[in-house]
């Protein structure tokens, strides 16, 4: 404990510390093991995929998915339920034959090359551990398909074991196993085989948050040490900007921006990205005047919004603008463009409190503050004025549905 | 206090005493009525016999023979169910359930035409040259297995289906990445996850193959006699009732035994876990 306060005080601006290759040597170092398996694993290769395309009754349907996975980074197929990642991801296994589309590991065409072929290894989402084999039995079984030798197996078998941290639990079953023992067997068994990819559907789908948090640190540590080039589908983007470099975000079949977690939150390309990465104040409106610097927007209630920047849209049409709830400044006088709204409620959440408005027309809106010992809280109902820190706003064409509205 | 439920269990047990406990004991008691007294004269003079012990082991061999072939067939059958879709699927359950719907009589007069000289068997052997001339295989081994294999074909599938419905298609995926072959699959993973079903498959086919009389005696004929035959003499030939209980008891033991090791098989904590 105290070591870490010393820390803290030593470095006052934790959070800012830039290089990554110090960052690393800390974390490392407690795991000596790590380090000397790193030098035993298999080379993680660069996966690209091109133009995948596969539409099957009871398969969710992808059209020109491309996006590529750096050798040893991790990337994240991020979407809602049904957008088509795990479709890809069984692609990549080599479960399903896309309909079109190249995928290359290593510059390999995976096209004629079958599943148990690939070198791959894979952790399901309900971790398919064979249920009539021991927790050992289950990490030797790729290295029984590859003919490793038994003496050989049973030497990896433990370093997977104590990579994994469950030295003592070999002669188990699976179901004598708590779930996230059960998921890091799953791991344990993906890259026994020294697959030179390794993908995860859902890895952390079943656990609960707390445990969900430590295994992620871990298997990224994991990641890391190894070097193995990783692919990770999930539908929570906590979980995929903890552990991902890059994010690939999809929805109904398509790629809709490929970026890192932070250019997806602070830039995201399109409306979904932006309404499903964290959360957003969505706003209608319609172009009213473009000037060198400055667009103004005109709201259905009659408000109107000033953007300070000149947006890419003629006069008149509808756009959709947005932010975040922490671009939102309340305060109980008018003032300039600030938009009236009543209190609905006030939540404090851990650091921050976060306000559920309404606007005059009835539209939503939500505002977060960082909550302090003298945050004033005010009463439900109360009368605010809403300040948009339209710098931060982002505009994006409106949608065929709702413009139709 | 928990209410008991004893009252509600009460018609059945009195139903289940009244007419399976009763008269299985009288049938006990029965074997044990000698010429001087109770005595296990009956049980002696029935396993001292050569020809009934040659008659034992018959029927045991084709109780086997008959969860062989119903294994080798029903396990591709319950994987190709599981790979269908939603109307296969129906197909396959209603053409499994085909025999059990039809009449033990009207089964067994299908196979005599089957089976016989005349039978499309018969015939594309001979029609193939696969076979010189018309054959029967009336009162045959061989003819009596096919024969009590379609019957007790659907008691070794509907288990393995069970199974199969409930083991998610990732087990063999999981294997497939790993680098796993269709056959290493087969053997490593779906045998092992199919096994409870199949033990409790073996034990219904055995327990229906040495029991099936009508089966037996009329396809099987003479050359070949099995344990419910000779049961059956005791009673109607020779009115032998204490004889003809004490086989009955050692049929009832042999197939009991039977039953009791697949049960502790079945208890093996790797199968356990598992459907």
């Amino acid at each position: 404990m105290t070591d870490t306060d010393v820390n803290i005080i030593d470095r006052p601006h934790l959070c800012l510390v830039p290089p990554s290759a110090k960052r690393f040597d800390d974390t490392a170092q407690p795991k000596g093991i790590f380090m000397a398996e790193a030098s035993k694993a298999g080379e993680g290769k660069q996966l690209s995929v091109r133009g995948l395309t596969h539409s099957y009754v009871g398969q969710n349907a992808i059209s020109d998915i491309t996006f590529e996975v750096e050798a040893g980074e991790i990337v994240a197929l991020l979407g809602p339920s049904g957008c088509g990642k795990s479709t890809v991801l069984r692609a990549i296994a080599g479960l399903i034959q896309p309909k079109s589309g190249v995928m290359q590991l290593g510059g390999q065409d995976l096209a004629n090359v079958s599943a148990r072929s690939r070198g791959i290894g894979m952790v399901f989402q309900n971790y398919a551990l064979f249920p009539h084999l021991t927790v050992a039995e289950n990490i030797a079984y790729p290295l029984a398909c590859q003919h490793v030798p038994r003496a050989e197996r049973r030497e990896r078998v433990e370093e997977m074991l104590s990579l994994v941290q469950l030295k003592s639990y070999g002669n188990r079953l699976p179901r004598e196993l708590s779930g996230g023992q059960q998921q890091r067997v799953a791991v344990a068994r993906a890259i026994a085989g020294r697959p030179s990819l390794l993908l995860l559907d859902e890895p952390f789908g079943a656990l609960d948050r707390a445990l969900r948090f430590d295994l992620q640190v871990e298997l990224l540590h994991l990641q890391k040490t190894l070097g193995i080039t990783t692919l990770i589908v999930t539908h929570d983007q906590e979980e995929a900007q903890s552990l991902a470099g890059r994010l690939v975000l999809m929805n109904k079949g398509n790629v809709e921006q490929i970026d890192t977690p932070m250019a997806v939150y602070d830039r995201p390309k399109t409306l979904f990205v932006n309404t499903f990465i964290g959360q957003a104040n969505v706003l209608h409106g319609t172009v009213e005047r473009l000037d060198a610097e400055a667009t103004t927007i005109a709201l259905p209630n009659g408000n109107t919004v000033v953007l300070p920047r000149r947006l890419n849209f003629t006069v008149g049409s509808k756009v959709t603008i947005t932010f975040r709830p922490e671009d939102v400044r309340l305060s109980t006088a008018a003032s300039g463009f600030a938009l009236p709204a009543r209190l609905t409620v006030s939540v404090p959440l851990g650091p921050t409190l976060v306000h559920d408005l309404l606007l005059e027309d009835g539209t939503g809106l939500r505002a977060s503050q960082v909550r302090g010992p003298s945050t004033f809280i005010p009463e439900p109902g109360a009368k605010l004025f809403a300040e948009i820190d339209t710098t931060r706003c982002h505009a994006f064409p409106s949608e065929p549905e709702t413009s139709r509205q | 206090m928990k209410a008991s439920g004893f009252p509600y269990v009460l018609p059945m047990l009195l139903l289940s005493v009244a007419f399976f406990a009763t008269p299985l004991a009288v049938l006990v008691g029965f074997s044990f009525i000698g010429p001087d007294g109770p005595s296990l004269h009956n049980y002696a003079r029935f396993l001292g016999d050569a020809f009934n012990y040659r008659v034992l082991v018959n029927t045991a061999t084709l109780g086997l023979q008959t969860i062989a072939s119903t294994t080798l067939l029903g396990i591709p059958i319950a994987l190709f169910y599981w790979h269908s879709g939603k109307t296969a699927r129906q197909v396959i359950i209603f053409l499994t359930l085909i025999p059990m719907l039809t009449s033990n009589v009207v089964r067994t007069f299908a196979w005599i035409v089957i089976l016989g000289r005349q039978g499309p068997i018969s015939e594309t052997f001979v029609a193939l040259g696969l076979a010189e001339r018309p054959f029967t295989l009336m009162s045959t081994e061989l003819g009596l297995v096919l024969a009590m294999c379609q019957i007790d074909l659907p008691l070794i599938i509907l288990p393995l289906i069970a199974i199969l419905s409930r083991t998610p298609v990732q087990f063999t995926e999981a294997a497939q990445v790993s680098g796993a072959g269709p056959w290493r699959i087969l053997v490593t993973v779906l045998l092992p996850m199919m096994l409870p079903g199949l033990l409790a498959g073996w034990i219904l086919v055995f327990a229906s193959t040495s029991a099936s009389f009508v089966t037996q005696a009329v396809i099987g004929g003479a050359r070949n006699v099995y344990v419910p035959q000779l049961i059956y003499r005791e009673v109607g030939t020779l009115f032998d009732w204490p004889m003809a209980s004490a086989i009955a008891v050692v049929l009832l033991l042999s197939t009991g035994i039977l039953l009791v090791a697949m049960t502790m098989i079945s208890r093996h904590r790797r199968l356990v876990g598992h459907a």
